[in-house]
């Protein structure tokens, strides 16, 4: 057994020791206060069965099994009762105001901040300070301290950078003098715009990655003293970067987000989560960051009505089942994490939630230490608090027994030696059998229940009176009808208890005499012996990759794959060959031939059945989150898709059952300065990152037109610039020209010597600029969303005299007027088959277009926009043969090699040539029939949508539906919590989708 | 300049001062009596006759014939079109289209679909065609020659009337006046809001109180049209016709529950002649659909699943999984670029093929089957004696991108013209190279 050698120096430290005082004397209290015969969990796996904790004041001055206690000591005889650390809360935004929502739709969008001396965006504001605008609020507090909270990190949950944060003790009785254990203990950041703030930028997920990128830019170049200016959020920012750092990413997918920018910028942070981190549970512990995770398991749907029930998403009822596995996954890969309230719509819940998480696998010891010493730790506290340990703060709890069974009770929360108490433990026990005099007749009373909550039980006879007990302070009083059925008239009786064998007092009866009654103990209670109920762990029904409806249990793999006798479309100078074999083996086309083997090669029936390369999808908004315009400003160039690529997207399944093998998702068409793209090999089943294209050519999306100019959604009095397409060509001009010279100023800076750089001011690194600068220098391409002929020879020419050439044209439906300039500047054009008349700009778009661009030599594409058309471009490059008569192989190759070359990818992918990538499509037909569907995609070498394997899919998906449903119908029986059936709507993003637009047209 | 140049030039200059005048010109009355011979026809009921002989005249067909087994006097017929290795198909019919109605989606100005209020049986369509319009204009060389002009919006969003595609204005254009009225049906299931990514769905808590409004609504209109209309109520009268089978109800809905209940008012009010338009959901209750002589005007084949658990190819088998239930399905296509996209209407039908159906019964989806359900299979839907000559001949297979290709179109007779605005545009530009 441990002994510990108490040092007894005074704990002198009062708050308020400085303070003048005039409403008294002063007073210095050293008196101890021990706490014995206790099971103390110093820390979560330190235990003493039978020991003492000695505090003074503040603080633990000692605890072991044989602490030695002073005279001036107060004892409490804890005998079978537990002290815990006090928990600790990092993340909650106690004590602080939340911010208001200050939106009026009928002003002019706000494009520039309003604050000076600041950052010019409203939505990073490291410069707040909790702690200013902290106030302590008791209630709240208590309903912490019920739940077992002893110290609260706090912060404006509101914003991109959010200042910083404080840790406070929830001590009730102190000023925040005492409470305050730091003012400045983190620094906040997440993935929202600032509620009181209405600048447009950022608008989308994008916006506030790129702004929180170019921020810290910013930071490390002011840190440098490159500035002329003074900025106050800088400032704030580089003085706040030694505090905690903490993310609110609030998604698995964000959590990598964010881990991205940390690692881009050295930095550290803690990253909030959401719950569903067990879905990619690989890719989180990659990150190897610490997390702060909540608890806040939503509730069985009510499922009784199942019209409504056909609403709920499979992965909206499976995600029930599954989260509250997530501490116990989490904790089984030896993720570091705090767990935290946030979420949770009661306090009260956080107990039966943590029993919930245990129940499903989740160790009581990680339970106690990610609620105590972990979070210590990650605050960089775990000198002060966490631990039960002599000097630490005398933050603790009391309980009847373990804290994780549902029995116990939390008698005492003990904070900075303050207690506070929750459930009486000094409470006589009444409960029992007795027999009850009063008015000269004789009943039997019984009194059980929770201590906290008993229940009374009187009869006479066979008669049953129904009865109200309350035992409060020590006093006993009970409502008791006076006749069975008669509720209109009662007796009251009350007394103080004493002895619990006898009770006692003055009973007043419904006619307003007093009486006394007494009640004799004839037997004691006994605890309903509890069944021992088998908590078997419930199902964890299979985490899939993705995690959605049409997810698989095992991730697909590469396979060496050979398909015979089949109709191969090349896109090669071979044309279309029949009646060969194509063989796929390590994510490559191995051998185009006749008679192939290969012993390892899962052999597939090609007989008349026809292979194509996979379908290229030039121009899609498939697979991403969080928005797919920055329209916030004019121009965005420093956004890009590649940040927010969302791999559970649905519709990436649906466009491999449409044959669709690469996508470039691109930025919308909000702004004439889009964002930079993401070109993606459709890939289902795997993480965000690994569906980017390996060392993909750099893209940016530009926009000309109705939608940049916001002719179909234009304000009263509209404030962005431009609003025509005279305007659009000045933007352009300005940003090629700034960043020609923005290109130039660093090339003169990275030629110095570094003995001359040191002399020098270093330039500002500026992303949206040395986008451009890319373009400048033909390391970035264009593709360009246009529609009339006058604006596509105006950027032509514009970019000509830069010396450089649109890369694209997208949607191009004028293209066919200017096919000729097309040719010799060296533009493609990525087109619609037939879209027209749904704006004005369309007026004179036509089918032909196509057929018309491809007969004058340009590269044509036909692209989708939209992810309902994409899953069967096939169709679209037919219409190439009706609609001006496109030969069949080359209209085919609209939709395969010719988007591949305009991506500049057509190295590895477009046709089917040996050494090129494995991207196929098994068709059952003619692939530019209307009858034609594909029966296998195959992508790398991997088989990601296969027409067997999807039936099966939908049997699973159905089976699980129901059992799942089953499981949610036990739980409303059972009288448990259920909610409303309710889902998400995802958007299916177009060129046009805004974020705040709420007119449901889309415009393309 | 030699002559030649001079002719082209010519030429040009002819095609730029036509399409200044955008539209076709309606074509004239047939006078002849005209033959297509040895076509593939697709009668439009499953029938096909390989090699086959189709005559009209007057307007009407009056010889739908096996060609190799029919013997006609060489004089039988003034004109006789020889169409071997081509398909001849009675015309595709349009049902629950805004044709007309809006130009240019984006432009406000052009748009007269959709009216305030939310019980409007008395806003009729056919005053609104614009027969003029060039989106109409384009959607006829695909073999769409007649629509339904529906409104949009509200709870009745008004009357349809059905017309055919080449006309001067809508009084020439209409086939049949006033056929029916349009039910928006309450969802069961509603957005909460608009905002952010993810929308949220929950249950419509009012589908009780907006399901009951509409029974009030139809309630006073019988008893108005019982009584003896005094004082006129031009809404309550336009519901006259309703309840004696003179109009069509077409209820627009998608969900399983609203269907079911959308099937008992509609007994429960005595109108004889209801049709189910969207319908994503009626696969769940074909049965009641099918003992009720209920069809369904389905939803855009191309679509995406409203879930994303529900089956990848969903939208293109529904058609599939009515049909084998024998629920009479045909093809609609209201939705995102509606108009423009009329002219898919043949794809729709290809696709439904693709996934489970068979190409004639596909064919019957936007033939026969919506004549049926519009009531006009008397007059249009299929190639059968005494009914109108409003048909086309195909290259090919017309429900395949690759071979619908029109050679001519026929409207009650009329041979119509297959230019377009963006035929003259495709030829225009062709012309500006080939003399470049």
């Amino acid at each position: 057994m441990l002994l510990l050698l108490v040092s007894f120096f005074s704990e002198m430290i009062l708050a308020q020791e400085y303070f003048p005082k005039n409403d008294g004397v002063h007073q210095v209290n050293q008196n101890y206060t021990a706490f014995i015969n206790a099971k103390i969990f110093i820390t979560p796996t330190e235990i003493i069965e039978n020991g003492t904790l000695l505090i003074q004041n503040k603080k633990i001055m000692a605890v072991g099994s044989q602490v030695k206690i002073p005279n001036n000591t107060n004892i409490v005889d804890l005998k079978g009762k537990y002290i815990y650390p006090s928990f600790i809360d990092m993340y909650t935004d106690f004590g602080i105001e939340k911010q208001r929502a200050q939106r009026n739709f009928f002003t002019s969008a706000q494009y520039e901040s309003k604050k000076e001396g600041y950052y010019w965006n409203e939505h990073v504001k490291p410069e707040f300070n909790a702690f200013e605008t902290f106030i302590y609020d008791e209630k709240k507090a208590e309903e912490y301290l019920q739940a077992g909270f002893g110290v609260v990190g706090t912060h404006l949950q509101d914003g991109v950078a959010r200042g910083t944060g404080l840790l406070v003790a929830l001590n009730n009785f102190d000023n925040n003098n005492t409470r305050f254990l730091s003012s400045k203990i983190s620094q906040h950041f997440g993935f929202t715009r600032s509620t009181n703030s209405q600048q447009s930028y950022p608008s989308s997920l994008m916006g506030m990655i790129a702004l929180l990128k170019q921020f810290y830019h910013d930071a490390n170049w002011y840190k440098n003293g490159n500035a002329s200016v003074k900025d106050i959020a800088l400032e704030a920012l580089l003085a706040n970067q030694n505090l905690v750092q903490i993310f609110d990413a609030g998604d698995k997918f964000n959590s990598l987000r964010a881990d991205k920018i940390a690692n881009e910028f050295g930095l550290n942070y803690i990253l909030k989560g959401s719950g569903n981190e067990f879905e990619s549970i690989q890719e989180i512990k990659n990150t190897k960051a610490s997390f702060i995770i909540p608890v806040n398991f939503s509730d069985a749907y009510d499922v009784a009505d199942p019209f409504l029930t056909n609403q709920l998403e499979l992965s909206d009822l499976r995600n029930w089942s599954q989260e509250p596995f997530n501490l116990k996954i989490l904790s089984d890969n030896n993720i570091n994490f705090a767990i935290t309230t946030d979420g949770l719509k009661s306090l009260k819940s956080l107990k039966s939630n943590l029993i919930k998480a245990i129940n499903h696998g989740f160790d009581k010891t990680k339970a106690l230490e990610s609620l105590t010493t972990i979070p210590a730790n990650l605050l960089g506290k775990q000198h002060e608090i966490g631990s039960l340990k002599q000097g630490y703060l005398a933050n603790f709890i009391i309980t009847s027994g373990d804290i994780f069974e549902e029995k116990s009770t939390l008698y005492e929360n003990w904070v900075q030696g303050k207690k506070y108490v929750v459930n009486d433990f000094t409470v006589k026990d009444i409960r029992g059998a007795y027999l009850l005099t009063l008015n000269n007749e004789e009943y039997k009373l019984k009194i059980d229940g929770e201590l906290t909550k008993l229940k009374s039980d009187i009869t006479k006879d066979s008669i049953k009176f129904t009865s109200n007990l309350s035992y409060k302070d020590g006093w006993i009083s009970i409502l008791i009808t006076n006749k069975e059925k008669d509720q209109t008239t009662f007796s009251r009786i009350t007394g103080l208890v004493s002895d619990v064998s006898n009770l006692n007092g003055e009973a007043i009866l419904s006619n307003g005499n007093k009486v006394a009654w007494s009640a004799n103990k004839t037997d004691d209670f006994k605890e309903k012996s509890e069944k021992k109920v088998e908590i078997s762990v419930p199902k964890l029904f299979p985490i899939t990759h993705p995690n959605t409806a049409f997810g698989s249990i095992e991730k697909p793999i590469q396979e060496t794959l050979l398909i015979k006798n089949t109709t191969l479309w090349t896109n090669e100078k071979e044309g279309i060959l029949k009646n060969v074999d194509i063989l796929l083996k390590k994510g490559k086309i191995a051998q185009i031939g006749n008679n192939l083997t290969d012993a390892t090669a899962k052999v597939i029936d090609g007989t008349g059945k026809h292979v194509t390369p996979g379908i290229i999808d030039e121009h899609s908004h498939i697979g991403a989150s969080g928005g797919i315009n920055e329209g916030g400003h004019n121009a965005s160039s420093e956004v890009s898709l590649q940040d927010v690529i969302n791999s559970e997207d649905i519709n990436i399944y649906r466009n491999l059952a449409g044959g669709v093998t690469i996508s470039q998702i691109l930025h919308g068409s909000a702004n004439p300065i889009g964002g930079q793209s993401a070109i993606l090999k459709l890939k289902w089943g795997v993480a965000p990152d690994e569906l980017l294209y390996p060392n993909q050519p750099k893209f940016i999306k530009f926009a000309l037109g109705e939608n940049v100019k916001q002719s179909n959604f234009r304000a009263a009095n509209p404030t962005r610039f431009p609003q025509s397409r005279m305007g659009v060509e000045q933007v352009y001009n300005d940003y090629f020209q700034r960043a020609k010279e923005y290109d130039l100023v660093w090339k003169k800076y990275n030629q110095l010597s570094p003995k001359e750089k040191a002399k020098t001011k270093a330039p500002r690194y500026d992303i949206e600029l040395n986008t451009i600068a890319e373009i400048l220098n033909k390391e970035r391409f264009i593709t360009c969303h246009s529609y009339v002929q006058s604006e596509i020879s105006m950027l032509m020419n514009l970019t000509e005299k830069f010396g450089f050439n649109v890369r694209t044209f997208t949607h191009i439906l004028e293209g066919y007027k200017v096919a000729d300039m097309m040719k010799s500047h060296g533009v493609g054009g990525s087109t619609f088959s037939d879209w027209w008349a749904y704006k004005y700009e369309v007026k004179d778009a036509i089918p032909y277009n196509g057929a018309i661009m491809h007969e004058q030599g340009v590269m044509v594409a036909f692209n989708s926009d939209d992810a309902e058309m994409s899953r069967r471009l096939n169709q679209e490059a037919a219409k190439a043969v009706k609609y001006g008569g496109v030969s069949e192989e080359d209209a085919l190759k609209f939709v395969t090699l010719n988007p591949a070359i305009l991506l500049k990818i057509d190295d590895k992918v477009g046709s089917l040539k040996v050494g090129k990538d494995a991207d196929v499509v098994l068709w059952n037909e003619h692939p530019l029939s209307i009858y034609a569907k594909p029966l296998k995609t195959i992508v790398d070498g991997t088989l990601y949508y296969d027409v067997e394997k999807d039936e099966k899919l939908r049997q699973q998906n159905f089976a699980e539906r129901n059992e799942l449903i089953n499981l949610m119908l036990q739980e409303k029986n059972k009288g448990n919590n259920t909610q409303i059936p309710q889902r998400k709507q995802p958007t299916q993003y177009h060129c046009d989708t805004l974020e705040e637009s709420i007119n449901s047209e889309h415009n393309h | 300049m030699n002559t030649y140049l001079k002719i082209k030039i010519l030429a040009v200059l002819i095609i730029v001062s036509t399409s200044v005048i955008a539209q076709q010109t309606p074509a004239l009355k047939q006078t002849k009596s005209v033959l297509i011979l040895n076509a593939v026809a697709h009668i439009g009921n499953g029938q096909v006759i390989e090699n086959s002989a189709i005559g009209f005249k007057n307007g009407k067909i009056n010889l739908v014939a096996d060609a190799r087994v029919i013997r006609l006097a060489a004089d039988a017929y003034d004109t006789i079109i020889k169409a071997s290795g081509k398909h001849v198909y009675p015309s595709f019919i349009s049902p629950n289209s805004t044709l007309g109605l809006v130009e240019i989606d984006a432009v406000n100005a052009s748009d007269d679909m959709n009216e305030i209020g939310e019980y409007n049986p008395h806003i009729r369509s056919l005053i609104a065609y614009n027969a003029e319009s060039q989106v109409v204009e384009s959607v006829r060389p695909n073999g769409i020659l007649i629509a339904q002009i529906t409104p949009r919006g509200g709870r009745i969003s008004g009357t349809s009337s059905i017309v055919q595609l080449d006309a001067w204005n809508w009084k020439d254009a209409v086939i049949k006046e006033d056929d029916g009225i349009h039910i928006n049906w309450p969802s069961t299931f509603r957005r909460a809001g608009f905002r952010s990514e993810n929308r949220t769905l929950e249950p419509n808590k009012d589908y009780s109180k907006q399901t009951d409004e509409l029974i009030t609504f139809f309630n006073n209109s019988k008893t108005y049209l019982k009584g003896k209309q005094s004082e006129k109520n031009v809404v309550f009268e336009a519901m006259n016709g309703l309840f004696d089978g003179k109009k069509i109800l077409y209820i627009h809905t998608n969900e399983e529950k609203s269907i079911i209940d959308a099937v008992q008012f509609a007994k429960y009010q005595g109108v004889s002649k209801m049709v189910i338009v969207e319908g994503y959901e009626a696969y769940k209750v074909t049965d009641l659909l099918r003992e009720n002589n209920i069809p369904v005007l389905l939803r855009r084949v191309h679509d995406l699943p409203l879930m994303a658990n529900d089956d990848v190819d969903l939208p293109y088998k529904l058609a599939k999984l009515l049909t084998d239930k024998g629920v009479l399905v045909g093809l609609e296509n209201s939705g995102d670029m509606e108009r423009m996209n009329t002219r898919n209407l043949p794809f729709y039908a290809g696709t439904t093929a693709a996934y489970g159906l068979n190409k004639e019964q596909a064919l019957s989806l936007i033939t026969l089957n919506t004549a049926k359900i519009l009531g006009i299979d008397n007059i249009c839907g299929s190639l059968e004696e005494g009914k109108d000559a409003t048909l086309f001949i195909s290259e090919g297979d017309a429900l395949d991108m690759r071979t619908n290709k029109l050679v001519h179109a026929f409207i009650q007779g009329r041979k119509i013209s297959l230019e377009t605005h963006q035929t003259k545009l495709f030829k225009r530009y062709t012309e500006k190279y080939k003399n470049q």
